[in-house]
């Protein structure tokens, strides 16, 4: 199972901050897996948003990037805390 | 030294501890930055910050190295809440100590810059009409380009 991990906007499209997902076996890359998520959650195109950046295991990787079906990956809408 | 931290946190304490670190310093310069009760469009009632560890703590680090790097500061200490927040309360204490005024002034503000729009932060104000993620506005991210202008000009 992959841990996702969706945070700032996609927490609210999402209902929950995080969860761990069965990826389907079809789904090798970033790209692949921003497109499979959007139709699950019905997110009419959060997913898709290009300032959406994914991080894999922690390190902020660029589309279309490998996936496995244990990563920790998060999904992350433009930064800025203080 | 770096604090992200789901607890409340005093920030005249956080001075208090913090002039004791530099000790020997000629110039503290601190910067608290306070949840606000109102918005462009009418009341906030609280704030929730995500962070993503270890994500978050290592950009943090890397904006402190940075700030050594270009001022001769003798002590830098950054405060960082996550979770919920209500009005007034502090959600970031940065200060910075060195000998004379001006290092320490500049390595405040370069680190509250990296705070505002390069740090792993995710902020939504919470209003009586629900909620809104709050990312950077133009004017931070333009506060933020002047440090690397300034590389630019010297270069």
């Amino acid at each position: 199972m992959a841990d996702i991990l969706y945070f700032g906007r996609l927490s609210d499209v999402t209902g929950k901050d995080s969860e761990k997902l069965d990826i389907p076996a079809a789904i090798t890359d970033t790209a692949a897996l921003r497109r499979w998520l959007d139709e699950e959650k019905s997110a009419d195109g959060a997913f898709l948003d290009k300032s959406v950046r994914l991080a894999i295991n922690n390190e902020i990787v660029v589309d279309p990037h490998p996936v496995s079906r244990s990563d920790e990956i998060a999904f992350m809408p433009p930064v800025g805390g203080g | 030294m770096i604090t992200i931290t789901p607890h409340p946190f005093n920030a005249a304490e956080a001075l208090e501890a913090f002039q004791k670190e530099a000790r020997g310093a000629g110039a503290i310069v601190t910067f608290t930055g306070l949840v606000r009760d109102t918005a462009s469009d009418g009341d906030v009632t609280g704030l929730h910050l995500q962070a993503y560890s270890p994500m978050t703590e290592r950009g943090v680090e890397k904006a402190i190295a940075e700030a050594r790097k270009r001022w001769p500061v003798t002590a830098l200490r950054i405060i960082h809440r996550t979770g919920d927040m209500a009005p007034f309360d502090p959600i970031v204490f940065v200060a910075a100590a060195s000998a004379h005024r001006r290092a320490a002034f500049e390595a405040a503000d370069f680190l509250m810059d990296y705070l505002k729009t390069e740090a792993v932060f995710w902020k939504k104000e919470l209003t009586p009409t629900g909620g809104r993620w709050i990312e950077p506005r133009a004017e931070d991210y333009s506060d933020s380009a002047r440090w690397s202008q300034t590389d630019t000009e010297k270069a």
